[in-house]
């Protein structure tokens, strides 16, 4: 409440100050952090009942993996994607869909909102950047419950692999995980930016479910006449399949010579996901005509 | 002739105007339903892919069954589990009436001369009846694309229990979710309630996997439950997994679990309406 105060005593100084203000993000962001962990301890029932319900979804899904692996002892022929190669895979999942989660589902769903309802005025006014503003403004604390569960996971699975990884394994799995992050949250913002143009983008969550859905899985079943095409489409033209793809086979699989390249694309689709949307969301930003405020 | 005598004497009039008012409001958005129906096949094709891979594990010339499934049967269960859930699934059925009873809107049905299960039943069979009309394009195209995944079609006797059990499997959705929502009475607040439900139907109804794949006495609970008659049941008889004297007994069971509903619905709205004090506007 402080940082806000000061921001404001600050803006009433006049129009000048305003232009000279240089926001701390990190200040910025934290206060948010601080903000959204108010809230949520003040329902605190709600929070509890959240992080069961998201818990127990959690362990639902490995149960339906851990039956799956009752008949088959692994997914796909030569693939490598045993048991617990796949419960590093599906915590991998995990980790990337509850940071996305927790971080910047909450704000994407708001913004589409807030373009339809002309509430963007007030974020478009502030002294900050506007994308920094909408897509971090709200944190849900419960979707981090699922990121320790996930971790669990992680840390149970790999200690069943015949070899623990190495540090250069250990130290490339966050930079990984920051890139999958980094092409999700891309998707998102450019989905629901497009509300700019279409109005109301109600079907927006379906359709960001149905595409982050080919994530899910390990590239190698995508593959025949129908699949090669898929698996192409989706690690080169929208890079979900790089998503969890590498960072799993990072940890689950010994490092292969064949899978490098693919490692190497996976920084430059990060890259090129983040530009993409950043482009994409400044050309809604021009088209954005206040509509209702 | 006011309203009230006027439902007196023809009380199908009354019916049949909230069906056509229902189907009208339905057909508002036909383009943006029938893009979803088709998109919402989307998730089945990296299921397709999940198995395949999984199957090619389990048997390398496609000869390996698992539960008694072959990679072929896998494939067309999940199809068919979307045409159970076309019948079973009532979106916001449950949360309706209960965010109705919260904010004082179920007052109208306790003071109109209409039947509010009978109202919300007429509701879903007009939404279920344009949805299978807009639907049935996007069913058939993916159907034919994915024709060879079925032998052919099953005979008319299996035909006929097929069309019963997804019949019913549409009545006890509908009776099931209201007596949820007629929990709202007790709580007000039932979200939780139905997130628990939504959960156990999803895994457990057999849309995500047949449920003979569950092993010991989590198989023998499940059977037990009313759940598999959302998803599982009727994929099930179409493939020819429930046959005889066994298919008798799930449609009757079915069946029982329908009227089971209906009572259950009836009671919880009798006796909540008893308690309840519409708050709200």
């Amino acid at each position: 409440m402080i940082d806000t105060t000061a921001n404001e005593a600050r803006a009433g100084q006049g129009g000048e100050a305003v232009a000279n203000v240089h926001p701390s993000y990190l200040g910025v962001f934290l206060t948010f952090a601080r903000n959204s962990l108010v809230r949520d301890m003040t329902f605190r029932a709600n929070f509890i009942i959240e992080t069961v319900s998201s818990l127990s979804w959690m362990a639902m899904n490995l149960g339906y993996y851990m039956l799956i692996f009752r008949f088959t002892s692994s997914i796909g022929r030569n693939t490598g994607w045993g048991e617990y190669e796949f419960f590093v895979f599906l915590a991998t999942t995990l980790v990337v869909n509850s940071i996305v989660q927790a971080f910047f589902m909450p704000n994407c769903e708001e913004f589409s909102e807030l373009i339809r309802t002309g509430g963007l005025d007030f974020a478009l006014l502030k002294p900050i950047d506007t994308q920094f503003l909408i897509s971090l403004q709200k944190i849900d604390w419960a979707s981090l419950s699922n990121l320790l569960f996930a971790i669990g996971l992680l840390a149970f699975s790999l200690a069943h692999l015949p070899a623990w990884p190495t540090a250069v394994q250990i130290l490339l799995y966050p930079l990984y995980i920051a890139c999958g992050v980094a092409i999700m949250y891309s998707l998102m913002i450019t989905l629901s930016a497009t509300s700019v143009w279409l109005g109301r983008n109600q079907t927006l969550y379906d359709f960001w479910f149905y595409i982050t859905n080919f994530s899910r899985y390990p590239m190698e079943i995508y593959h025949g006449t129908v699949g090669s095409p898929l698996r192409i489409f989706f690690t080169y033209i929208i890079p979900v399949l790089v998503v969890v793809n590498v960072p799993a086979q990072l940890l689950a699989k010994p490092l292969e010579a064949q899978s490098w390249p693919l490692a190497v694309f996976a920084l430059f689709a990060a890259a090129a996901s983040l530009w993409t949307s950043r482009q994409i969301f400044r050309r809604a930003m021009l088209s954005y005509r206040s509509a209702s405020s | 002739m006011t309203t009230h005598q006027l439902t007196r004497r023809f009380p199908l009039t009354t019916w049949w105007t909230v069906l056509r008012i229902s189907l009208e409001e339905r057909l508002v958005y036909r383009g943006d339903f029938a893009l979803g129906t088709l998109m919402r096949f989307l998730p089945l094709v990296t299921q397709v892919f999940l198995w395949g891979a999984i199957f090619e594990a389990v048997g390398t010339d496609g000869s390996g069954t698992i539960a008694g499934y072959t990679y072929q049967e896998m494939v067309a269960y999940y199809l068919l589990t979307q045409v159970s859930r076309a019948f079973s699934s009532m979106p916001g059925l449950a949360s309706t009436i209960a965010l109705q009873i919260r904010n004082g809107e179920i007052k109208k049905y306790l003071i109109q001369p209409v039947d509010l299960l009978g109202f919300l039943l007429l509701g879903r069979m007009a939404h279920k009846l344009v949805y299978y009309v807009v639907a049935a394009g996007p069913f058939a195209l993916v159907f034919f694309l994915c024709r060879d995944f079925f032998n052919g079609w099953p005979d008319l006797l299996t035909m006929v229990a097929f069309v019963a059990s997804l019949v019913m499997s549409f009545l006890l959705g509908f009776f099931l979710e209201a007596t949820l929502g007629m929990v709202g009475f007790w709580f007000l607040e039932v979200s939780s309630l139905l997130f628990v439900y939504m959960l156990f139907n999803f895994f457990f109804s057999g849309h995500m996997f047949p449920i003979d794949m569950l092993p010991g006495v989590w198989g023998t609970i499940v059977r037990g439950s009313p759940l598999q008659y959302l998803a599982y049941f009727p994929a099930a008889v179409f493939l020819g997994k429930i046959q005889g004297e066994q298919l008798a007994w799930g449609l009757g069971l079915e069946f029982a679990w329908v009227v089971v509903f209906v009572i259950l619905s009836r009671v919880t709205f009798h006796f909540g309406v008893k308690r309840y004090s519409a708050y709200g506007g």
